[in-house]
């Protein structure tokens, strides 16, 4: 056993994480609010770096990695607030042809958690294939002959969904099976994302606070706010530990349950996410009310992924089902 | 980022817990907490069986009785212990978890060999004397003062908190060999040996009623300099490897054994009734119960993490504040879990009704002193705030 990453995994790691930063500095996520923000040249960038065919076989096409390494790239994707469904495109290599490429496009709705209804999808505009996700199936629906309506003012500017309101069914393409394992991956990927999303946001706040004067001294000499960011960092901690542990986890034999460390990842890290989002908020005083401060991205995208494969209320259910077991 | 135990780690596993599974049950339990001549006997004796067997000091050096295996058998060996209920470290905490490892990165030859092996076998209990009523979060500004006169210290002050103290045989002193130096560079680290004439010891009960901790007094003491660990005047630095061990890794077998009280308190739900229903029918109960898994699961997850990069330094890193702040208030959430599952039966603190009050609520109770002692949350806060994330120092 050794939790370190691997050489292999810190240069993937730093890969994308400087990739992310370079495209997608605050200013331009500000820029890609204004408008539609799905981005397709940043969508082949994401494909040329592998984000989406990571996991599928090198045999076609893909990268052969594992969830673990998945884990590592979404946290950065996470941190980057990167626009576009992201998650589902990933979860759908090696089941629709082009997904690996990221030349099709493709999102989901999952139905077989809490909350079906309303069906609002994610980047509606930008898909070519819709996923449905139900307890006992998959299906596949063609979004460019799907009728749906835009919502004007989205909750997170760069997640723009649309309301579905009849859902034709679709082509099939897996059952229960597949639907159970594309929803633990999803957890997974989604708890990534909120562990990225938790750290930026705690890096902001401390830089911000070691910025910010007043009372002649930089806020972050303030205990009641040196504490909350010590909080905000011990958080993002235990979510990277639970996340990279669920991703081993996953992908190796004989180490645990992996629904177990999915859902536990899920739950730590979706609460560290909004936690982080929202102290940070806080730290930054007035201008963390603005819109032209990043803060509030963060705390929107950490919504919306609280929604996204199980509620931490579903996760925590079921925890508590092992537990009694 | 492997996860995997190797097959060594395995076999080492799988004798361990057949050990276990001989030896648990035939210690029996253990004695009432006021019982301290049956509490020490209790505790040494099974730290003798686990020397006997081979199972103490996994990460000791061999030349002084551990078995000097890998990190991963520490923990395989915590996960084991927990998993059978094993007895609990108990009076040999200091000695086992941070005075004998302060020792093994910091003592001398003639140290080592005096005092590793009989803490491994059972023989030494430590007691740590650290903190005076002056000198608590404060642990720089203490008072207790050493004057050299020809091989000896002569020491005089006053301790308080000192947990064992009354059952110690050695103490981790912490004195101050030049008033005149700045704080934090005239303090020494002693192994003071607690039956020197001059030693007065007057018990302090906790919240819980126990005697647990003491007062120690010390006038005109005589400690041989050859008791020093590291240099005269360095003691702040010898100090801080052993806060270091105290955060670190010295609640890991906790950590792990509060899965299993999790579940225990899950299964008590379901044996406790309310109306016509039982505490488990609660649907937030079990969500609570749930999140707190999860929480625990993240925790035991981040001490692989440390212990991974320990593994290459030989010592927990800063990370292990951290892990304090969150492993601590997480049992005080646990163990609170567990008294409002016993509702009304917690008035009392000897079973009634077939439920275990005693057990849950000495637990609650001393889950109190978690997030005070080896440095109170405000405290890591400060050390997480101001040396990981680099915020300015309080003043
Ligand atoms: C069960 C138990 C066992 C113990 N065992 C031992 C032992 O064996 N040996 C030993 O030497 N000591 C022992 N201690 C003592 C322990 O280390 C001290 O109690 C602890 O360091 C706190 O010091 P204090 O009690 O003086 O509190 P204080 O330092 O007076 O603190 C009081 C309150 O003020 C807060 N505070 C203090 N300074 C700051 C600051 N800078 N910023 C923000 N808040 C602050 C604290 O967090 C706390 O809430 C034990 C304590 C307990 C409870």
């Amino acid at each position: 056993m050794d939790f370190r990453l691997t050489e292999d995994q810190s240069a993937l790691q730093s890969g994308i994480r400087a990739w992310c930063d370079g495209q997608l500095p605050h200013e331009r996520l500000a820029e890609l609010a204004k408008g539609d923000p799905f981005d397709a040249k940043l969508w082949s960038g994401l494909a040329e770096m592998g984000v989406f065919g990571l996991r599928a076989p090198e045999s076609e096409g893909g990268v052969g990695l594992g969830l673990a390494d998945a884990a590592l790239v979404f946290a950065e994707l996470g941190r980057r607030l990167v626009p576009g469904p992201v998650a589902w495109t990933h979860l759908a290599a090696g089941l629709v042809p082009g997904a690996a490429s990221g030349e099709t496009v493709v999102g989901g709705l999952d139905l077989a958690g809490a909350l079906g209804e309303p069906h609002l999808v994610e980047h509606f505009g930008a898909l070519d294939v819709l996923l449905v996700l139900r307890a006992d199936s998959v299906e596949r629906v063609d979004a460019k002959a799907l009728a749906a309506e835009p919502v004007a003012t989205p909750l997170d500017p760069l997640t723009p969904v649309a309301h579905v309101r009849s859902l034709p069914s679709g082509e099939r393409v897996g059952g229960a099976d597949l639907a159970a394992r594309l929803r633990l991956e999803g957890a997974a990927l989604v708890a990534a994302l909120s562990l990225g999303i938790a750290e930026m946001a705690q890096e902001l706040a401390t830089a911000y606070a070691k910025e910010r004067e007043q009372f002649g001294r930089a806020i972050g000499g303030f205990q009641s706010i040196k504490h909350m960011l010590a909080d905000m960092f011990v958080r993002q901690e235990m979510a990277r530990a639970a996340v990279w542990a669920a991703g081993a986890t996953y992908d190796q034999d004989g180490v645990g349950d992996r629904a177990r460390a999915i859902a536990s990842a899920r739950v730590v890290a979706g609460d560290a996410a909004m936690k982080n989002a929202r102290a940070c908020i806080q730290i930054y005083g007035g201008m963390g009310y603005t819109w032209e401060m990043p803060p509030h991205y963060y705390l929107k995208r950490a919504w919306v992924l609280s929604t996204c494969f199980g509620t931490s209320e579903e996760h925590e259910a079921r925890l508590a089902e092992m537990l009694g077991a | 980022m492997d996860l995997r135990y190797s097959a060594a780690d395995e076999r080492f596993r799988a004798e361990l817990r057949a050990w276990l599974a001989d030896e648990v049950p035939k210690h029996g339990p253990p004695p009432p907490a006021h019982d301290w001549p049956a509490r020490v006997a209790y505790d040494t004796g099974w730290q003798r069986k686990l020397f006997d067997a081979g199972y103490a000091g996994i990460n000791w050096p061999k030349a002084y009785g551990g078995r000097e295996l890998s990190a991963t058998e520490q923990l395989v060996y915590y996960e084991e212990t927990a998993r059978a209920a094993a007895p609990y470290v108990g009076v040999n905490f200091v000695g086992l978890l941070h005075g004998g490892p302060t020792i093994v990165a910091e003592g001398s030859d003639e140290q080592k060999a005096k005092h590793l092996p009989r803490i491994l076998r059972g023989e030494e209990v430590w007691c740590q004397g650290f903190s005076e009523p002056g000198a608590g979060s404060d642990l720089a500004s203490l008072k207790t003062r050493a004057v050299r006169v020809g091989d000896e210290y002569v020491v005089t002050g006053h301790k308080i908190w000192c947990s064992f103290a009354h059952v110690g045989e050695f103490c981790e002193l912490l004195v101050r060999t030049d008033p005149d130096a700045p704080k934090h560079r005239g303090i020494s680290w002693l192994i003071c040996p607690m039956h020197l004439p001059g030693i007065e010891i007057r018990p302090l009960p906790t919240l819980a009623g126990e005697g647990e901790f003491s007062e120690v007094f010390f006038n005109d003491v005589r400690v041989p300099v050859s008791a020093r660990v590291g240099a005269e005047n360095d003691g702040w630095r010898i100090t801080n490897v052993t806060l270091r061990f105290e955060r670190g890794t010295a609640f890991a077998s906790e950590m792990i054994n509060l899965q299993r009280v999790l579940g225990e308190i899950a299964a008590l739900a379901k044996r406790v009734t309310r109306h016509d229903a039982t505490a488990w029918d609660d649907a937030g109960l079990r969500r609570e119960c749930g999140h707190l898994l999860a929480e625990l699961d993240a925790l035991w997850a981040m001490v692989k993490r440390s212990v991974s990069e320990a593994a290459q330094s030989g010592m927990p890193g800063l990370e292990g504040s951290a892990i304090k702040l969150y492993y601590t208030e997480l049992f005080q959430r646990v163990s609170e879990l567990g008294v409002r599952v016993l509702g009304r039966a917690g008035l009392a603190r000897d079973d009634v009704a077939g439920l275990p009050s005693r057990q849950l609520i000495h637990r609650h109770l001393n889950s109190l002193s978690l997030t005070i002692a080896a440095g109170s949350s405000q405290i890591q806060r400060n050390i997480v705030g101001e040396r990981i994330l680099g915020l300015p120092k309080d003043r």
